[in-house]
Order: C-alpha cells, then structure tokens, then sequence
C-alpha cells in the first residue's frame, strides 16, 4: 500500500451566495513535491487556500491530510496539524519585534500559551528556535526591530518566518512575490527552493507571475473560473491548449 | 537584558518604599485622595489588560468593579468579619461573572465589543437596581462593618486613613507586580498578538477568543478587587459604582496616562485626581473642564503622558547615542 498523498481534496466546492467560488476540484499534492496553483486573477486560487488553511469550510466535498479527513476543521487546529500558510496581503505583527513575530508561533506549538506569570525572556531554548528562524530567512539581524518598521520585501520574509516557525508539513503560500520588486522576488524564490530543499517541507505556492511557476515548482495545478482546468508539469502545462487559451494567452 | 530591565526591580521598589512612606507624613486629607487613586488606577490597570495589551475597548468594567463592592459588603454584612475572605470573594466573584459574560463578547471584535460590553454592563447595573432584597436597590449596602487588617504580627484598624491607605496601596502593587509578570509571559505575548492581527495569529495556531476570554477573566478580578477596595473605603457598595458611566473612568484615566503603557493608567488615575482637586478648588463642573483638556491631549499627545515622555526620552537617548558613536 503506498502512502496517502499529503494533501488531497476531493469534489471542493465553495459558494458565495449564487456565486461558485469553487466548484468540484479534486486534486493531490504529493509529499515533497514543489506544487504551484496557478490562474488568473478571480479563478478561485484564494478561496481554495481558505478552505484548505480552515479560513472557512468547504460547501461541498472533502479535505483530507495525509490520509485523515480534516474538512471543516478551525485554521488553529488544522495549524496544530501541520497547515501552515501565508497571505496575499502583508499580514505580520506590525509592533511587535521579528523576534516576537516568530516567538507566537512558537509559543504556540510548544503549549506555552498557559504560562502567565513565566517572563517569556527566561525561556532560552524557545528564544535559539526563534533566532535560528529568523537565521533561514536571513532576518536575524532585524531581530529587534518592530515588524512593521522593515520594507516591504524583509514584511514578507518576517511572513515566511512565522509560517516555517512550527516546522509545518504544508506551506501553502498565497502569491509570496506579490508586489514585490524583481530583485525581492528572485531572492523569494531562491528561498523558497532553498527551504524547500533543506527542510523536507512540502511548499504549495500560488503565484500570477509564470516565470516564478515555471523556474520554481514540479507540479502545476491550473484554476480557471473555480474548476480545475489542467494539472501536470511545467512542460505539460506550457504545451497544453487549453491552458494557453484561458490563461497564458492572456497574459503575454 | 537590557540595562533598562536590570534597574525596573530597583526602580519598584524605590517607588514603593517612597509611596509607603508618605503614609507617615502626610495628614489624612492627602492619603484620602492618594487612596482613592491608587484604588481607581488599579481599576484602570484592570481595564487596560482588554485595552492595552488585548486591544479590547470594554465600556463595562464597572460590572466587575461594582460586583466586586457588592460581594465585599455582602460578606461583611452577612459573613464573618474577614477582610481577606472579603476580597478573595469578590476577585472570585467579579471572575465568575465575567466567564458568561466574557464569553458572550469575545466572540466580536472592536466597536461590537465594546458595545456588547456596555450592554451587559448595562444589564448588571438594572439587576442590582432592582433586586432590593440582596443589594438594597438604590440605597445600595451601607452599615456593613469595616474589618481590621489582620497581618501575621499585629492586627490594626482599617478604619484609619493611614491603614486604608497602606492596604491599598499594598493591593496596587501586587496587582502591578502580578500585571507586569502577565504582560511579559508567553500569555502576554499572544494578547498582544492578538490585538496585533488576530488573522494572522489564528493561523499561527492561537485560539483567539479562548485567549481574550482568559484576559477578560483576568481582568474582571482585578476589577472586582478595585471594587471591593472602594466599597471598604467609601463604606458603602452603591449602584452607581455598577454604572455604565463609572466604566467610563478607566478609560478616561488610561487615556490620560497613556494606553500603550504599563504605568499609564496608575499615573492617568493620579492626574485625573489630581486635576479634580484643583479644577473643584473654582468650579462644580469639573468635567467640563476635563472634557476640554481631554479633547487637546488626544488630538496631541495619542499616547498620553506616560507614552509622551517615554518618546521623548527614548529620542532624546537615541539622539545621544548617535552624538557618541
């Protein structure tokens, strides 16, 4: 018997009133596999990250993570479980230190939310996890600073250090370039191939940007309109017609 | 550490040792006013866990402060003569109250909490009102006895200023002392988060609202002990203690000191006392006169007077530093 894949959702589907956010995608991410889900803007990339990272639960269909059904469960449990994801828009603790951004998560895993009378500065061993963190994404030396004193391009890595904090089994990250500059975003990728390589963490990243798809993941899902259009490899989606006439064509 | 963190043990204590020694000089009048302040800016550093650290703006602390003053003269009046059961009980009772309640209003966020805060606080006040058996509806709980302060070695009058005030100010500091240590806990870190980007910390795994309910708990205790202070203090537990408008004090006085800060609402509840005394010396409506210096300080001075002052010093070290290096 093989091993279930990491992620599989089955039949998905998500509406907003009468409108059909996502309607019945079923799709599996393999462990260790860099997977990128691409489409144009509104074909349902965002919300299918939401229903996943327990943001909202599915209308229909099911969730499952590494082979246990997880739908519907609340984005601080499925967390707990190994989810762990980034936002399209900046979402850091803006006036607390990096050091304190990575600390909650950590705090976190480790159960130490119920120690109230413990001054957290005395806890050594969670302050090294929080700095060799900070170390990966090459922010260490902001560890001081407020969050959201840092340009915007280190606001996302700060994003980046908080998601890899609790060592998750799945990153899913919703348009880690986005707004960034050319030179931020080569340095975003190269990280994420990087992290991706030396931690063993399965990354699914979402990006509009198809030279960052293309150099970056193994396996591409294609939205388009809320339904799954295509999945394959790069070469595989690039050669597919379909692919290029609801999206590619579009863009260059 | 930080020199800063090195020299705060040395600073409390020395701030403490000079405020206990002020009960040895001065007359009653004074330590009457130091009293009341010390009890309301307890009051305040209740209300600013929800304000400052969890970012919560409750409009009905005066639920937890007022049941606290409630329970107090309760004991007293039907209970054995113990000042510390006293106010075990009413810490305990304000934090009983606060778990339906607290529950009921964490689940929203920003104006719709502070709203349903005012509502139930507003609910609490008509119950008492009303309930004449038990609280005495308007005349509220008068005649309870004043116990003494029973310490291990001696055994003294709670009836005198002086001892009022000492006991006050005991209970100021441990508060502080207990905050201060709350504050810089893991617990204390997620509250901030939480008030930070409540999104982002649920997905880093925080369960908000079972986080905020405990801040809320733990700050209708120290409510609750504020109240049950001033119930000894005035003699009296009377509704309007339970009144959505006496919620309004700590805000005002956390406003006033400064909201982002430890310090703030202690030093907000001494000038707002401090400005009572001297705007009462000329005129009856003194909270025109605070309403109109209220107005200026939050247009220019957002981080009231102890987040002011420890810009300008952190500036003014900074500017030092660069003069140096």
């Amino acid at each position: 018997m093989t091993a279930p894949p990491l992620l599989r959702v089955e039949h998905l589907s998500r509406t907003f009133g009468r409108f059909a956010a996502l309607t019945d995608v079923s799709l599996a991410v393999e462990r260790g596999v860099l997977s990128a889900l691409i489409g144009p803007n509104g074909a349902g990339k965002t919300t299918f990250y939401n229903v996943v990272s327990g943001r909202f639960p599915p209308t229909r269909g099911r969730v499952w993570l590494d082979g246990e059904d997880v739908t519907g469960l609340a984005a601080h449990r499925l967390v707990g479980r190994g989810v762990a994801r980034s936002f399209q828009i900046t979402n850091v603790f803006p006036n607390l230190s990096v050091l304190e951004n990575v600390l909650v998560p950590l705090v976190l895993e480790r159960g130490r939310a119920r120690r109230l009378f413990r001054p957290l500065e005395r806890d050594r061993a969670l302050r090294a996890r929080a700095e060799e963190v900070l170390e990966s994404v090459g922010l260490l030396r902001h560890a001081r600073q407020p969050a959201g004193t840092l340009s915007y391009g280190d606001k996302r890595l700060v994003e980046i250090a908080i998601v890899l904090a609790r060592s998750p089994r799945l990153v899913l990250l919703d348009e880690p370039t986005a707004g960034m500059n050319p030179e931020e975003t080569d340095r975003m990728i190269a990280l994420v191939r990087h992290l991706a390589e030396r931690l063993g963490t399965t990354f699914f990243v979402t990006e509009h940007d198809m030279r960052v798809v293309f150099g970056l993941a193994r396996r591409i899902f294609v939205l388009h309109q809320g339904t799954l259009l295509a999945a394959g490899t790069p070469d595989e989606i690039r050669d597919d017609p379909r692919v290029r006439a609801a999206y590619l064509g579009t863009v260059e | 550490m930080r020199p800063k963190d090195a020299l705060r043990p040395a600073l409390a204590v020395a701030a403490f040792a000079a405020l206990a020694a002020l009960a040895f000089v001065l007359s009653s009048y004074p330590l009457v006013v130091l009293t009341e302040i010390l009890i309301l800016g307890t009051f305040a550093l209740g209300f600013n866990l929800l304000f400052g650290y969890a970012g919560l703006l409750s409009f009905g602390q005066a639920a937890f402060f007022g049941t606290g003053a409630y329970v107090a003269a309760l004991v007293l009046l039907h209970g054995p003569r113990s000042l510390w059961l006293a106010l075990l009980a009413a810490v305990a009772g304000a934090a009983l109250l606060a778990l339906p309640l607290g529950a009921l209003a964490v689940r929203r966020d920003e104006i719709f909490f502070s709203i349903l805060t005012l509502g139930l606080g507003m609910m609490i006040h008509t119950v008492a009102f009303g309930w004449r058996e038990v609280t005495g509806g308007s005349d509220g709980l008068t005649g309870f006895p004043v116990p003494r302060l029973d310490l291990l070695v001696a055994s003294v009058p709670l009836a005198r200023p002086r001892n009022m005030y000492l006991l006050a100010l005991a209970a100021t500091a441990l508060v502080a002392l207990a905050l201060d240590r709350v504050v810089r806990s893991p617990f204390g870190l997620l509250l901030q988060a939480s008030r930070e980007n409540r999104q982002r910390l649920a997905f880093a795994g925080g369960n908000v609202p079972r986080l905020r309910l405990a801040a809320f708990v733990l700050s209708a205790a120290v409510c609750g002990l504020a109240g049950a202070l001033f119930a000894l203090f005035n003699r009296i537990a009377a509704p309007d203690m339970l009144h959505w408008s006496f919620s309004a004090r700590p805000v005002l006085m956390t406003i006033l000191g400064g909201a982002g800060t430890f310090l703030g609402p202690l030093v907000g509840a001494a000038a707002f006392f401090g400005l009572e005394q001297l705007v009462t010396g000329w005129t009856q409506d003194w909270m025109i006169v605070l309403g109109a210096l209220l107005v200026p300080i939050v247009i220019l001075f957002p981080r009231g007077i102890v987040g002011t002052l420890a810009e300008r010093f952190a500036a003014r070290r900074s500017g030092a530093q660069e003069r140096d290096g």
